[in-house]
C-alpha cells in the first residue's frame, strides 16, 4: 500500500461505490456478481450497473456498483473503490476515482510511481503470480484470478467470508468439486489480503437491513415472467440487444411453467424470424387469430416494423412490444442506454397513428407493466408498447416481490362468441356499438356461416366492407380517435409526489429514471428546494398528468434522450406552452444520475431568479 | 368485372357437397379486376376445389400481401376470415395465424411481386420452416396493381406493353421452394383448370408447406407479343409432367386408368393423390430430379408444370415446435398463468 499525500482516506460505511474494471470474456462479470450479491446477503442495498461493450471478447467492460443503505439505487457517478483489472483502460479508471478513494490492481508487474494519483490509496495484489503458482490450466488461471479478488475485497471492506461462501455453495449445489475450487482461490485472495494489505480499508460493509424481502432480478427476465403471467402464448423475435434476454426468460419460464406434465408438449411458440418485420408479422397474424403474442425488440427493430404497426393499428389488432431502448444506430453506443425511442413509438407508422406506451420503472413494473399490456392490448385492439430501457432490461436490481392475484382473469377484451353470433346478435367489426370507440371481433373459426370478416388497414365501412367514400373512413378516423380517448382512462395513471413545502415547480419524470429522481428528490428538499414531481406511467397522458401541468408555473421535464421527447409528446398532446416545460437531458449512453438532475434543477431555478424558493444555498 | 351480381337463388338442381353446400357457399365479394384477368380463374378454382373437398368454409383463413393477386381473397370463400395484410409480408402474418390455432386451414395468396421482389425473404423462410399451409402465388411477370412494371419472375429477354425489354434474371419460386424445403410444390397454369383444381386440393390436404406457382396472366399489362407471361406464350410452351386426381379417404376409386402409368401418393391425412405420368418418366418424391428437370426444360425454354414435388412424410412446424395439440388460441387462464404459489416461490429464489 502506498501512503496518500496531502487527502484524508474516505471512510464510509455501506455507502460508497465500487467500480471493476474488466476485459470482456475474461469471466469476471460471475465473480462481480457473486460480490454484490454477497452484500445483498449482509442486508445491504446494491445496485449493480454493466457498462459493455457490443462485442463477445477483449473490449473492456465495467461493472459498478451502488451501495447504499439509505436504499439510493441511481448511478451516483465516480467511484471510491477501483478494481482495476484492465491495462488498457488504466488510465480513464484511475482518474475516476473520488480524492481519498482506494485502488485495488493486480501488482504482479511492478509500475511506475506515475502510474499511480498520490491522493488515493493503492492496495496491490500479485494476483497473477499467485494464480500461476496455484493452477496450471489457462482457464482456471483466468476464473480463479477473479473470484481470487473477490476473496481479498471481503477481507478489505470487512465482510463475512461465511456470506460468500455459502452464496458459493448455493449457487454451485450439487457440484462439490467446483465448490471446494472456488472456496479455495476465495481464501488464498483473503489470506493474502489480510497478512499484506491494511485490513479493513476506510470502506467497510455491516450488516443491515435495507434489503427487506425485495428480489434481485433484472427487468427483461421480469418481462419475459410478464409476458408468461400475462397469457402470452406466441412469441416472435429477432436478436438485438438489449433485448434478446426477454425472450431468453420467456423461454426458460414457459419451459418451466408451460410444458404439458403428461406429454412435454408446449403450450407456447417461439419464433426466431428471419428480421424483425418477420417477428411483427407473427405477432400481428397470431393476435388475429386469437393468441396473446409479442415480440421483444430495440430501436432499429422498432424502425424496421413501422408498416406494420400502422396495419394493426388500423386493422385494430392487438400486439405487445417489449422495446427495450438504446442509443443510436450501429453498434457501440447502441449498447448504452437511452430512452430514445418514445417519439418513434407514440407515432409509429405512416396515415395518422398513434400508440399505447408503458413505461416500467423497474423490474417490478416490467413484470406488472408487462402483464397488463396484453389485457390493454386485448382490450383496447391495439399495439401496446412496454418501454424498458437497457439500464433497467440488463442490469440486476432490487426490487419489491413480483405479486399476482389468483382471482384475476384476463381481459380478452370485446370478442364476439359463438353463441352471440347464434343468437343472431349484429356483427359489425369496425362498428361503434358501446360508443368507446371499442368494436367487436370475431376469431377466425368461431361461426360457420357469421362473423366472417375481411381485415385491411383501411378503405372499408363499419362493416368491413369494401368502401373507398370519404364518411365512412372519417366515421372509422372519429371512432379510432374515442377509442384513444377510452384508452387514456384504462392505461396505469401517473404518481404523484409532494414536495414538502408549497411549489410552483413540478419535474415530470418516466421509466428508468426513477432511482436519480427519488434521490435528487431528496437532495433537493435537503437543499430547501421544494419541488413536486410526476412519474408519468403511460400514454396517452391521463387528465392526471395535465392537471399536474396546469397546476405549476414551469414544470422540468426529465429525461434520458437529447431531443426532449417526452416534453414534445406533452407539447403535442396537451396543448402546452412549450415555455412551461423545462427540459432535463441527459443522453451520454450513461445511467441519468442524481446529481446531474438536482444540479440542473437548482442551476435552472437560480437563473430564472426564484431565489425565495431557496431557503438555503446549495454547497 | 369478371362476374356480374349473381342473386342468391335457391335451385333444386344445384349440386350440393358432403356438407349441404353448394358452390356458391364457397364465392365471396364481387371481384373488381380486369375482365379475363387470370386471377379470377384461380379464384374460382379455389372455389371448386374447396367444394370438392367439402371443405367447412370457417375452417379456412385465407391472407394475402398487396397487389391484385392479393386483393383476390376477398372474391372467394365469404364465409372465410381474410386478411389482407402488407405488401410482401403475407407469409409472417400467416406464420403467426398458424401458430395461434393449428385446426385452421391457411390458405396464403401473394403475387409475383408481393413474394419473389419486395417479399422474397418472407417467402423463403416461411418455406424452410414447413408452416402448414397452401401457398399460391399468382404469377403474371408485373405489378399489375401499380400499373404493369416488371416483377423479379419476369423472363430476362422479356418485353413490356411499352417495349422496354428486361434484362434483369429472373427467379424461379418453384425451384426456390424445392430447394428450400416445401414439402408440396406445383406449378400450374390459370388457364387449365383441369390441371389447376387438383393441384390445390392436393395442397389443401397436405400437412406441411404447399407450394403452387399458378402462371396466370394480366391481360392488362403482360399479354402481348414479346410476354413470356401472356396466355399464349404459356399454352405453347406448358410441359406437363403429370396429371393428379386427389381421392379422400372415403372416396371409391372409380377411374380406370392403364397399368403402369399410375403413381399412388399417400399424403398425412389419408388423402390419395392418383399421379398419371405425361411423358418422360417423372418421379415427384425425388428433390434432386425435380430440380434437375425443371432446371433443364427451363434452359429449352419450357414451362414445367404439374406435380413436381411431394413428400408423404412431411412435418411441419408445430410438429418442429412440439406445441400441444389443442390450439394455443383456445387455452385458458388457468393452463397459461402459473398463479400465486408459483410466483411466491420464484422469488424465494431471487433473494
Ligand atoms: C411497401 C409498399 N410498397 C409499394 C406498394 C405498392 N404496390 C402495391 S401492389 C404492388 C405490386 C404488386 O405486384 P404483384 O404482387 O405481382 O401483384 P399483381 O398486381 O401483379 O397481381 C406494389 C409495388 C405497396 N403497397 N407497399
Ligand atoms: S391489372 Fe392485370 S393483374 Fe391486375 S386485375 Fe388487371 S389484368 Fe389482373
Ligand atoms: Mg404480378
Amino acid at each position: 500500500m502506498s501512503a496518500m499525500s496531502n487527502v484524508t482516506a474516505i471512510q464510509r460505511c455501506n455507502d460508497f461505490v465500487v467500480k471493476f474494471a474488466n476485459v470482456n470474456g475474461s469471466g469476471s462479470a460471475s465473480a462481480n456478481e457473486l460480490f454484490a450479491r454477497a452484500i445483498i446477503r449482509m442486508g445491504v442495498t446494491v445496485t449493480p450497473r454493466n457498462i459493455f461493450p457490443s462485442n463477445i471478447q477483449g473490449l473492456p467492460t465495467w461493472y459498478e456498483m451502488r451501495i447504499s443503505d439509505a436504499g439510493w439505487r441511481g448511478s451516483r457517478g465516480s467511484c471510491d473503490l477501483m478494481v482495476a483489472m484492465n491495462p488498457q483502460t488504466w488510465d480513464r479508471d484511475i482518474a475516476e476515482i473520488e480524492p481519498g478513494g482506494y485502488l485495488f490492481y493486480d501488482s504482479t508487474k511492478p509500475l511506475p510511481r506515475s502510474k499511480f494519483r498520490d491522493d488515493i490509496t493503492v492496495l496491490g495484489v500479485p494476483l497473477t503470480e499467485i494464480c500461476n503458482r496455484e493452477y496450471s490450466d489457462l482457464r482456471q488461471r483466468q476464473l480463479f484470478k477473479n473470484v481470487m479478488y473477490v476473496g481479498a475485497l471481503t477481507a478489505l471492506l470487512d465482510m463475512e467470508m461465511a456470506a460468500v461462501e455459502k452464496l458459493i455453495s448455493d449457487q454451485y449445489r450439487g457440484k462439490d468439486k467446483l465448490i471446494s475450487a472456488n472456496f479455495n482461490a476465495l481464501k488464498l485472495g483473503y489470506e493474502y489480503a489480510k497478512a499484506n494489505l491494511p485490513c479493513p480499508i476506510g470502506l467497510r460493509i455491516e450488516h443491515a437491513d435495507s434489503v427487506g424481502d425485495n428480489i434481485f432480478v433484472n427487468g427483461n427476465d421480469a418481462c419475459g415472467l410478464g409476458a408468461v403471467y400475462g397469457g402470452a402464448t406466441v412469441a416472435a423475435w429477432y436478436p438485438i440487444t438489449p433485448s434478446t434476454s426477454v425472450i431468453e426468460a420467456f423461454t426458460s419460464y414457459c419451459r418451466k411453467y408451460r410444458t404439458d406434465p403428461d406429454n412435454g408438449a408446449a403450450r407456447y411458440a417461439i419464433v426466431q424470424a428471419e428480421d424483425e418485420l418477420a417477428s411483427i408479422g407473427m405477432v400481428i397474424g397470431a393476435s388475429w387469430n386469437g393468441a396473446r403474442a409479442f415480440t421483444a425488440t430495440s430501436g432499429p427493430g422498432i424502425s424496421l416494423m413501422q408498416e406494420f404497426f400502422g396495419l394493426a393499428y388500423f386493422a385494430e389488432i392487438p400486439a405487445v412490444i417489449f422495446d427495450v431502448q438504446r442509443g443510436g444506430p450501429s453498434t457501440g453506443i447502441p449498447t448504452r442506454t437511452q430512452q430514445s425511442d418514445l417519439l418513434s413509438c407514440a407515432y409509429a407508422s405512416h396515415g395518422d397513428t398513434k400508440h399505447v406506451l408503458l413505461f416500467p420503472e423497474d423490474p417490478y413494473e416490467c413484470f406488472s407493466l408487462g402483464a397488463q399490456a396484453f389485457d390493454l392490448a386485448e382490450r383496447l385492439q391495439t399495439p401496446v408498447f412496454v418501454m424498458l430501457d437497457l439500464d433497467i432490461g440488463m442490469n440486476e436490481r432490487l426490487c419489491k416481490p413480483f405479486d399476482w392475484d389468483d382471482q384475476r382473469r384476463y381481459d380478452r377484451g370485446k370478442v364476439m362468441s359463438y353463441e352471440e353470433l347464434e343468437a343472431g346478435k349484429d356483427f359489425g367489426r369496425y362498428l361503434d356499438v358501446d360508443g368507446d370507440g371499442i368494436p367487436y371481433r370475431t376469431i377466425p373459426g368461431t361461426h360457420p356461416t357469421r362473423g366472417a370478416f375481411f381485415t385491411r388497414g383501411t378503405s372499408r365501412n363499419a362493416y368491413a366492407k369494401y368502401s373507398e367514400m370519404g364518411e365512412d373512413y372519417v366515421y372509422n378516423m372519429e371512432r379510432l380517435r374515442r377509442k384513444f380517448d377510452t384508452a387514456k382512462t384504462l392505461v396505469p395513471t401517473a404518481i404523484l409526489r409532494e414536495a414538502s413545502g408549497p411549489s410552483r415547480f413540478g419535474v415530470i419524470y418516466y421509466g428508468s429514471t426513477s432511482p436519480a429522481m427519488d434521490e435528487a428528490f431528496a437532495d433537493l428538499e435537503g437543499r430547501g428546494i421544494h419541488v413536486n414531481t410526476l412519474r408519468v406511467r403511460s400514454f396517452p397522458f391521463g387528465e392526471d398528468v395535465l392537471d399536474f401541468i396546469a397546476g405549476h408555473e414551469y414544470v422540468f421535464v426529465v429525461e434520458q434522450n437529447e431531443s426532449a421527447q417526452m416534453r414534445t409528446l406533452l407539447i403535442n398532446e396537451g396543448e402546452i406552452d412549450p415555455k412551461r416545460l423545462v427540459r432535463v437531458l441527459h443522453y451520454d449512453g450513461t445511467p441519468i444520475t442524481a446529481r446531474f438532475i438536482a444540479n440542473k434543477i437548482a442551476d435552472a431555478l437560480d437563473e430564472r431568479k426564484v431565489s425565495p424558493i431557496r431557503k438555503q444555498v446549495a454547497s | 368485372m369478371t362476374y356480374l351480381a349473381k342473386p342468391k337463388l335457391f335451385r333444386p338442381d344445384t349440386p350440393k357437397n358432403a356438407l349441404g353446400y353448394t358452390r356458391r357457399d364457397y364465392e365471396g365479394a364481387i371481384s373488381t379486376l380486369c375482365a379475363g384477368c387470370g386471377h379470377d380463374s384461380i379464384s374460382a378454382a379455389i372455389v371448386q376445389a374447396s367444394f370438392d373437398l367439402d371443405i367447412e368454409p370457417h375452417r379456412v383463413a385465407k391472407l394475402s400481401g398487396i397487389g391484385c393477386s392479393s386483393k383476390t381473397t376477398d372474391y372467394f370463400l365469404g364465409n372465410s376470415h381474410g386478411f389482407n395484410s402488407v405488401h410482401g409480408r403475407m407469409p409472417s402474418v400467416l406464420t403467426g395465424a398458424a401458430l395461434a390455432n393449428r385446426d385452421l386451414i391457411y390458405m396464403g395468396v401473394s403475387g409475383d411481386g408481393d413474394s419473389a421482389s419486395i417479399g422474397i425473404g418472407q417467402f423463403a423462410h416461411a418455406m424452410r420452416r414447413g408452416v402448414n399451409m397452401t401457398y399460391i402465388v399468382e404469377n403474371n411477370g408485373v405489378y399489375g396493381l401499380t400499373k404493369g412494371q416488371f416483377s423479379a419472375t419476369a423472363d430476362k429477354g422479356s418485353k413490356s406493353k411499352r417495349g422496354v425489354i428486361n434484362n434483369d434474371t429472373p427467379i424461379d419460386l418453384v425451384a426456390l421452394a424445392l430447394q428450400l424445403g416445401a414439402t408440396y410444390v406445383a406449378r400450374s397454369f390459370s388457364g387449365d383448370k383441369e390441371q389447376l383444381v387438383p393441384l390445390i386440393k392436393g395442397a389443401l390436404r397436405h400437412h406441411g408447406a404447399a407450394f403452387i406457382d399458378v402462371l396466370s396472366p394480366c391481360v392488362t399489362f403482360n399479354n402481348h407479343a414479346g410476354s413470356t407471361k401472356s396466355y399464349d406464350y404459356v399454352r405453347e410452351h406448358n410441359e406437363a409432367v403429370n396429371r393428379i386426381d386427389v381421392i379422400l379417404p372415403h372416396d371409391p376409386i372409380s377411374a380406370s386408368y392403364p397399368p403402369g402409368s399410375l403413381r399412388r401418393v399417400v399424403q398425412h391425412d389419408g388423402s390419395i393423390l392418383l399421379l398419371r405420368k405425361l411423358g418422360a418418366d417423372y418421379d415427384p418424391s425425388d428433390r434432386i430430379e425435380a430440380m434437375n428437370h425443371l432446371h433443364e426444360r427451363h434452359a429449352l425454354g419450357e414451362i414445367v408444370t404439374g406435380l413436381l414435388y411431394v413428400d408423404e412424410s412431411a412435418e411441419d412446424l408445430h410438429r418442429h415446435l412440439n406445441t400441444v395439440e389443442k390450439p394455443l388460441n383456445q387455452l385458458r387462464d388457468a393452463y397459461l398463468c402459473p398463479g400465486s404459489k408459483a410466483l411466491d416461490a420464484l422469488n424465494a429464489s431471487l433473494r
